[in-house]
């Protein structure tokens, strides 16, 4: 990415924070889902949003992105209001999904390539670079041998490595990922988090929304944490302590069952981060 | 097939059977992939209402067909954007609308009966006139011509909506445009099995050709032949055997389907070295495996 700017234009564009939320509301049916979040986030920086479910997570990476519109507020990406950003090419995005496919069968390359939709000039066939950009982004999510299979004949987790490649696919410099590891096995966690790992070392913009840092821990510059639409943490990552440190520790998150009544501590996974002297 | 040549009819039939063969399923491959696949039926009921008004007010049925369901296919995709929860109501509201205002004005049109009206419900081959065909020949090229430029942006549309505006696509233009083209196949189609079954040329071919393929461009492509042979050996069929054209196109296309879901089962029970069994669904599939948190 970096070789289509000289050195000075690359700094003038980095001095410019790649998102910046001010006063963002979003409110489903009259519910405020977001209330008044204020968030900057350096080009270059990895960050992670954490926090319980319902907690606006998603919905600040969809917000950020302008696939939910603001009641309040502003959001800029790259320093230009959405409304008026055109550098869409700059911008991968993860959402948060259990099936990469659409009804009719598609093949993981095929999925994979249309993440250069906004790369492309129209009626124009891929070029080298394109393929070439295709091939790497299958390699980085180590899945270019199952290139020609159809992504329903893959796992939920490849399913998952395969929209991650599809972010990937684009060569942009700014990534939204919305919990690309739920689903994804130990091993294949490892893989994406080197994946991962490599973008911040390019120099790219990464926000992840993370149910927990996980094998991403050593990536994550620094971590924010949301509940009930307002951010409560904002600083470095709180690292686990304790027996949670110990290697091979083994985390069990189960999701709550939606039906059975809230739990009284909605707060279970920030407090149990919080451990003395963690930091 | 040389006595076919012999009608002028059969001729102009055959031109328009060949357009319909090869239009139809390429529109239809993307419905598919949206979850929108009645929306052709949708817009079949809303054009009967255009054809009335040409027939009323003595133009051409085909142009006044597709104003009026170019109209109704904006309305309709507006109606679900806007209202999200009550969307299908809305959309059955418009169906209606459409079919018995077709129906009232084909009453109020004289000369015009029930034979006139069935013409246009079940499909009439043998009237269709030269005019017609090149109606249906410009707007097919149309079509053709829209999904050759924007293919690459409706397909992602199609497979994620949400990834389509991080994209920063222009959503609700493609799906507006998505939806007029779809209106425009439904004209070309109607007028060879009806606008009852229009939606069949554009559903049932995708779904016979998605049992034996794994990527999208496949799908299109088999879709493609499999409408192709539906409505030409449809058309034959009919021909030598007095039967209904557009009613035997129809299941013709859903016989090769049954066939292909066979093949499709059996290649599911002899999977390829390396290879676990694709996942084959009979019916296209529904919204699935969408976890949302807000």
């Amino acid at each position: 990415m970096s070789a289509q700017f000289t050195g000075a234009e690359k700094q003038h564009l980095d001095a410019r924070p790649a998102f910046q939320a001010v006063d963002a509301t979003v409110a489903y049916d009259g519910t405020p889902v977001l209330d008044n979040v204020s968030l900057d986030v350096p080009a270059g920086q990895t960050l992670a949003v954490l926090g319980p479910n319902g907690s606006g997570k998603s919905t600040l990476m969809r917000a950020m992105l302008g696939i939910v519109p603001l009641d309040a507020g502003e959001v800029l990406l790259h320093g230009t209001p959405l409304r008026r950003f055109r550098d869409w090419r700059r911008v991968g995005y993860v959402p948060q999904r259990l099936t990469a496919g659409g009804a009719v069968p598609a093949t993981v390359r095929e999925i994979v390539a249309s993440g250069q939709v906004a790369a492309r000039r129209r009626l124009s066939l891929p070029s080298r670079a394109n393929r070439q950009a295709v091939t790497d982004a299958l390699k980085a999510v180590g899945l270019e041998e199952r290139a020609d299979d159809s992504v329903r004949e893959l796992s939920g987790g490849q399913q998952q490595r395969v929209l991650i490649a599809r972010a990937l696919a684009g060569r942009p410099d700014t990534f939204v990922m919305d919990e690309p590891m739920a689903g994804v096995d130990a091993e294949n966690q490892q893989a994406l988090a080197r994946a991962i790992t490599m973008l911040g070392e390019q120099g790219s913009t990464v926000v992840l929304v993370l149910h927990e840092l996980g094998p991403l821990e050593r990536v994550i510059q620094r971590a924010v944490s949301l509940d009930q639409g307002r951010i409560v943490h904002d600083g470095a990552p709180l690292r686990p302590s304790g027996e949670c440190a110990r290697p091979g520790h083994e985390h069990q998150h189960p999701h709550p069952d939606p039906n059975a009544p809230a739990p009284r501590d909605a707060h279970g996974e920030i407090i149990r981060l919080e451990v003395p002297g963690s930091d | 097939m040389i006595e076919l040549w012999q009608y002028e009819f059969m001729q102009r039939a055959l031109v328009a059977a060949v357009l319909v063969g090869l239009v139809t399923p390429v529109i239809g491959t993307f419905l598919v992939q949206r979850r929108l696949a009645l929306l052709g039926d949708g817009i079949g009921h809303v054009a009967l209402t255009g054809v009335a008004l040409g027939l009323l007010t003595s133009t051409s049925p085909v142009l006044t067909a597709a104003v009026v369901s170019v109209v109704g296919a904006v309305l309709i995709e507006l109606v679900r954007v806007r209202t999200r929860t009550s969307g299908d109501v809305a959309l059955a509201l418009l169906f209606y609308g459409g079919i018995a205002g077709g129906v009232l004005l084909i009453g109020l049109t004289p000369g015009a009966s029930n034979a006139t009206l069935t013409e246009y419900l079940f499909g009439s081959v043998s009237t269709v006139s030269e005019q017609d065909i090149l109606v249906v020949a410009a707007l097919a090229v149309g079509v053709v011509a829209v999904l050759a430029v924007y293919g690459r942006e409706l397909f992602v549309l199609c497979q994620d909506e949400e990834v389509a505006r991080a994209h920063g696509l222009p959503v609700r233009f493609l799906s507006i445009l998505l939806a007029v083209t779809a209106a425009l196949t439904v004209v070309i189609a109607m007028r060879i099995v009806g606008v009852l079954m229009v939606s069949a040329l554009m559903i049932v071919p995708v779904a016979a050709a998605q049992q034996l393929s794994k990527s999208f461009r496949v799908t299109m492509v088999l879709a493609v032949a499999i409408g192709l042979v539906s409505s030409l050996g449809g058309l034959t069929t009919a021909f030598y055997s007095d039967l209904a054209p557009g009613a035997t196109i129809v299941l013709l296309a859903l016989t090769l389907f049954c066939l292909s879901v066979g093949v499709g089962f059996i290649r599911k029970f002899r999977p390829r070295k390396g290879l676990s069994g694709p996942e084959i669904g009979t019916m296209p599939q529904t919204e699935r495996g969408r976890r949302v948190t807000p």
